[in-house]
Formats: C-alpha cells, structure tokens, sequence
C-alpha cells in the first residue's frame, strides 16, 4: 500500500492525486469494456426489435431459419444480459473499485484478457443460438463453449477487482464497494453451479430458475445500486443519509434476494414447500427495497432541482425510483392470487423490462455519462443529445412497461376464464404488443442518439467544451 | 464497514449465497431425485428425441409450457389440458422444457389433444392454415416443395405430402414434410400424460 505516487500540485490534498492515478489507470480497461457493451446495446436492441415485429407480422421473415422468433428471442436476452449488462457492469466496477480504494487498478492484464474472452464467449454463443445451436435452458443457451469463455471472463474480471480492493488506500469501505465486492464473488460461483452438467426433469428447471433470478441478484442489481449509491451523493455533494440503513439494506438483501428464483415455478410440478418458501422470500424483499428506497430518497430530499441539470443524475435517479417500483411488483407478482394471473403472460415481460431497462440500464447510461469525461478527458460534446436520449429512452421503456403490464394481465384474466377459447387471449394482445413494439423503436432511436455521442466521446470529435453537459447554467447548484 | 473485517464479509456474502443454493437446490434435488418415473411414462424414442432437439432449436418453449395447474389454481383443468403434472413425469427430460410462457397454449398433453399427424404437420407450415388469427411463425425449412403431382406418386418415393389448404400452399407446388418435420412431429405425438398418477406418494 504506497501512497508515493505524488502528482505535481496535489501535495496539499492526496485523495486528488489518487483520484487523477485511478482514473488514469482505469482509463483503457473501462474503455475497452464500455465500448463493448455497447456495441451489444445495439445488436441486443435490434435483436429485440424483431422479436417485438415477429408478434405483429408473424410471417414477417418467416423462412429464415436463423431470424425466427424462438431464435431471436434468445439472442435478444443473452445479448443484452451477458453483452450489454455484463460487460457495462465490469467497466462500471473497475472504475468504481478503484476510486473508491483510491489506488490504482491492479492486474490490468487480466482485465483485457477478460475483456476478449467476454466478447468472443457472448458472440460465440448469440451465433450459435441464430444457428440453432441453443442449449435449451433459459438464460443458459450459450453452448458449453461459450459459457465457459465467459466463466473464464468473469474469473479474470474478478482477480482483478479483488487484487485492487487488496491495494486499497482507504479504512472505510463505501456501500457501493460492498455490493461490488460480493456481486463479484457472488456471479462467478452461481455461473459455475448453473452450468454444472448434471440437472435433469424438474431439479433442472429448479436450478434453473434459482440460477435466472440469481443473475439479478448477484450482477445486474449490485451493479445498479452501487451506482445509485456513489452518483447519487457524488452528483449533490451530500454524504448517503444513513449508514445503518445501508448496512440493513445490503444484509437483507443478501439474505433473502437468492431465495426467490423458484416464484417462476409457482404452480407447477415441484414440492409446494420449496414454492412457498420463495414466495415468503419474494415478500421479505420489501425490507431491502424499502430500506433502499428511504436511504436515496432522504438523499435525494431538497435536491430533486438538480435533476434538471445533471444528466448523471436524471438517468440514475430515475433507474433508482424504477428499483423501487420493480421490487415491490415483484413481490406482489409472487402471491399466489396474483401470480395465478400474471404467470404465463406478457406481464412478466413488462416486469422484466421494467427491471433490467428502467432499472438496470438507466443507470448504467448514468454512470456511463460520469465516467466516459474522467477517461477520455474531454467533455459530452452535445448535451442537448443527452436530452434527446433520455426522453426516448424514459418515454420508449415506459410505453412498453406500461402496454406489456397492461396487456398482459388482460391476457391473464381472459387464459383464466374457460368461457373464452385460449385463441381469444392471443387476439386480445395484439394491440398491445403493437405498443410494445412502437416503444422498441422509440428506445432504438434513443439508443441511436447515445452511440453516437458515445463515439464521439471515444475520438473526442465533436464540440470541445469546458465545462461538464449541465443541460442549463446551474453554477449556483455545483461547485 | 466499521465494525467488521473483510473477511468477515466475504464469509457472509459467501454464506448467504450458499444458504439459499442448499434451500433452493440442493435439498429438493435429493428430495426430488428418489421419485421414479410414473409406470405409464415412456422412455423417448430416437425419432422423439430428435424432433425434441428441433423444438429446443426452433426456441417453441419461448411461447409454450409443458405444465398444467392444478384445479384451484388457473383453469387449466376445465380447458382439458390434463391432470396436474408432477415430478415424475418428467425424469427423462434433458433439458427440462416447463416453459414459463403461454403466448401459445400448453403443450403438456398436446399429442391427446391433438393427434393427427396431418393437423401438426399443416401447422407446423403455415399456423394460419388450421388455427386462424394465429401469431406463431411458420417454419417452412422444415418442408420441401415439389411438383404437382398425384399423391401416391410421392408415397412411393417414401415422401409425405402435407395436405395443406389451397390458399396456404405455393402455386402448382405440393409441400412435402422433411424428417425433420416428422420427428418433431413425433415428439409432439409423444406428449401426452394422460396415464394416472397413483404410484405417486
């Protein structure tokens, strides 16, 4: 633990000149990593599109074998979990751990090496689902091969983040840290377990499901509310509200949130003890929810103007609020009378989309709007595409939560109701997932609008500007 | 942190995770593991096998279950889907495909309910043709076109000719299913759990 990397003019204040040293050296990895995830962001999105169209015009591409919906579908969801998310969360972590160990990045070997293995295991796989090669399981498609090239990734991925917590300069450890730490612990061993060859009948499905909702509990929900935890602070230049609430909120939710996968099963062919106990799991997530909730808002609190200003915060801030919502639908979601409705319907689409996009991905974009800046030193060129982003993006997700929700417990009610034929809660839909896909190429658009200005960040083209993207004079808020 | 160590938290973090995969997995896997398959359950044929390798290919669990409720719980019982399944229906399936989506109905009896070779067949070409206001794609590599001709001809050759309505079908062609159309097909055939359960605890 050297504290000798001194950098001219920072003698009086060293969190600077280890601030300067993390970011330095973080630079080219969380580089290499975020470009990646969005290059998946867009194949990911397209891949969604038209699984979305599929819905409208079922013949729509219909004699190609590789673009037909049970193939796309799965390209869609491994795409965006294990390219865009995944690799979005690695850039996020190794930024984050460093700055907040103030050191620099160890091990930075590794990282590339992963970055590769990543990339390659998530384009294996995505062709191998287009090329009929799925494994069948889902959220486990990606043949042997491919999973094992991300396994090997995330091995990689975590070394590294450990090696630099290992190095850290600081006694007290930050909450975002917490999360990241035991996500990159916990992702890699879950992953393994999953894909252990030796699951059949329903243990498998069992595994499964304890596996799909674990890769939320364990990567994609640690990711957003490390987030939410540094950028909230960070950007209103206020400490976290309460310490023990986090402390609370980060226990509770260890404990409870890997117990609920079975809740996908309720109803079917397992032991009605394991159902339960889900479910029971699935409603104490209210504890970790809402402690989390009352922590950001008493954050929040006197500071919501801001968010007319910073985009970091607008993106994150909604991506919190939307955690709220998400979890406290998920807990109702696992009741039994509610989820005699919802189960088997387009609902959960809306519930998954509400979660991994209005949650997961909006702050993600946040963090991405903070950290691109540090790296490539040179400011978001445009912010009024910032904007543009934002309300495409914001309004595109929640027309689509709002049409899957909305159509899908209708689909619900009418698979519920043996006066009506079964076709009848197919037609019933399709307004419905004309909505969806409205909102698919709204969110495309928005999409198209960040690739852009994230290319613009990578070759520094564009407008060169001084001062950070504030969306108006906000002097008066930011020091 | 505190109050307490790092290493602490890595035990906890690990010890949490652990919790829930014994509870969740491991405990039901051995709970699980001592139920046999049901006496009226048949071991897949090869040609189920395959076409149960065409519809993992073709991603038909992303629209279809292959688990019925029971009564009390959705009204899959008054639609006539079958008796509640249970986990020994299940043993020889790898992967399992329970399916968590009813875009399109549940298929856990699909070969009772609907047992003609032909009707899946035509289905399975254009969806249309037998189930109008359908919004499942058609997947027509798993058929061929041919010319014209009288059935019987084709049946020689050992080919299958699908009956496909007039509207549906390529001007002055015959659609002709391909093996692979036959043992998904076949699998399709194969689903069907209508034998009792008694032997179940």
């Amino acid at each position: 633990m050297k504290s000798d990397h001194s950098i001219p003019g920072t003698e009086e204040a060293p969190e600077l000149s280890y601030r300067i040293l993390s970011d330095t050296s973080s630079s080219a990895p969380v580089i290499v990593f975020f470009t990646s995830a969005v290059v998946w962001l867009l194949v990911g999105t397209v891949f969604g599109l038209i699984a979305s169209f599929k819905f409208n015009f079922p013949d729509w591409l219909g004699n190609i074998p590789a673009l037909t919906f049970g193939r796309v579908r799965p390209a869609h969801l491994n795409s965006v979990i294990y390219g865009w998310a995944s690799l979005g969360i690695a850039g996020l972590y190794v930024w984050l751990t460093a700055r907040l160990c103030q050191t620099e990045v160890h091990w930075r070997r590794l990282l590339y090496i992963s970055a590769i293995l990543w990339n390659a295991g998530v384009l294996y796989g995505v062709v191998s689902i287009l090329g009929g090669h799925s494994q069948g399981i889902e959220w486990l498609e990606f043949p042997k091969g491919a999973q094992t090239l991300i396994a090997m990734a995330s091995v990689l991925l975590s070394l590294s983040i450990l090696r630099t917590f290992y190095g850290r300069r600081v006694k007290h450890i930050y909450v975002s840290l917490w999360y990241i730490l035991a996500s990159v612990i916990w992702f890699p061993i879950l992953y393994v377990i999953a894909n252990l060859p030796f699951y059949s009948g329903v243990t498998q499905a069992a595994v499964n499901w304890w596996y799909a909702h674990n890769l939320l509990t364990v990567w994609v929900t640690p990711a957003g509310l490390a987030a939410a935890y540094y950028f909230i602070p960070k950007v209103i230049g206020r400490p976290i509200h309460s310490y023990y609430l986090s402390l609370l909120g980060f226990w509770s939710f260890a404990l409870f949130y890997n117990w609920n996968g079975i809740h996908h099963l309720i109803g079917g062919p397992l032991p009605t003890w394991l159902i339960s106990v889900s479910i029971v799991a699935s409603v104490l997530m209210f504890i970790p929810v809402i402690t989390v909730a009352i922590n950001h808002h008493m954050t929040m609190v006197g500071h919501f103007g801001k968010l007319r200003y910073s985009p970091t915060l607008r993106f994150v801030v909604f991506g919190a609020m939307c955690y709220t919502a998400v979890s406290f639908q998920g807990s109702i979601q696992a009741l039994r009378s509610f989820n005699e409705i919802t189960h088997f319907t387009h609902y959960t689409v809306g519930h998954a989309h509400l979660g991994l996009y209005a949650f997961f991905t909006m702050s993600i974009f946040g963090a991405i709007y903070y950290i691109m800046p540090r790296l490539t030193k040179w400011e978001w060129p445009y912010p009024v595409l910032i904007k543009f982003h934002f309300w495409l993006v914001a309004l595109g997700i929640t027309l689509y939560v709002i049409s899957m929700t909305v159509g899908g417990f209708i689909q619900g009610l009418y698979m519920n109701d043996p006066s009506h034929p079964f076709m009848d809660s197919v037609q019933v839909t399709k307004p419905y997932l004309m909505a969806r896909s409205v909102a698919g190429v709204v969110i495309l658009i928005g999409h198209l609008f960040f690739i852009y200005l994230f290319y613009l960040m990578i070759k520094r083209k564009g407008v060169k500007r001084v001062t950070p993207p504030w969306y108006e004079k906000a002097e008066e808020y930011v020091r | 942190m505190m109050f307490i160590r790092a290493y602490v938290f890595f035990l906890g973090v690990l010890a949490t995770l652990f919790l829930g995969w014994a509870a969740l997995t491991f405990i039901p896997g051995i709970q699980i593991k001592e139920i046999k398959p049901l006496p009226g359950l048949k071991p897949y044929t090869e040609q189920e096998l395959r076409g149960r390798a065409i519809y993992i290919r073709e991603g038909c669990v992303y629209c279809h279950s292959q688990q019925t409720r029971p009564e009390g719980f959705g009204v899959d019982q008054r639609r006539g889907w079958g008796r509640p399944s249970v986990p020994g229906d299940y043993v020889y399936d790898r992967p399992h495909l329970l399916g968590t989506m009813r875009t399109g109905p549940d298929l856990f009896n699909i070969g009772a309910r609907q047992p003609s070779e032909d009707w899946h067949l035509i289905h399975l070409y254009n969806p249309r043709a037998t189930s109008p206001g359908s919004i499942m794609p058609p997947y027509p590599w798993l058929f061929e076109e041919a010319e014209e001709a009288p059935e019987e001809f084709y049946r020689m050759q050992g080919k299958r000719v699908v009956p496909v309505p007039e509207q549906f079908k390529p001007k002055g062609k015959v659609v002709i299913a391909t093996q692979e159309a036959l043992d998904l097909v076949a699998y399709l055939l194969s689903l069907n759990h209508t034998y009792p359960v008694k032997a179940e605890r």
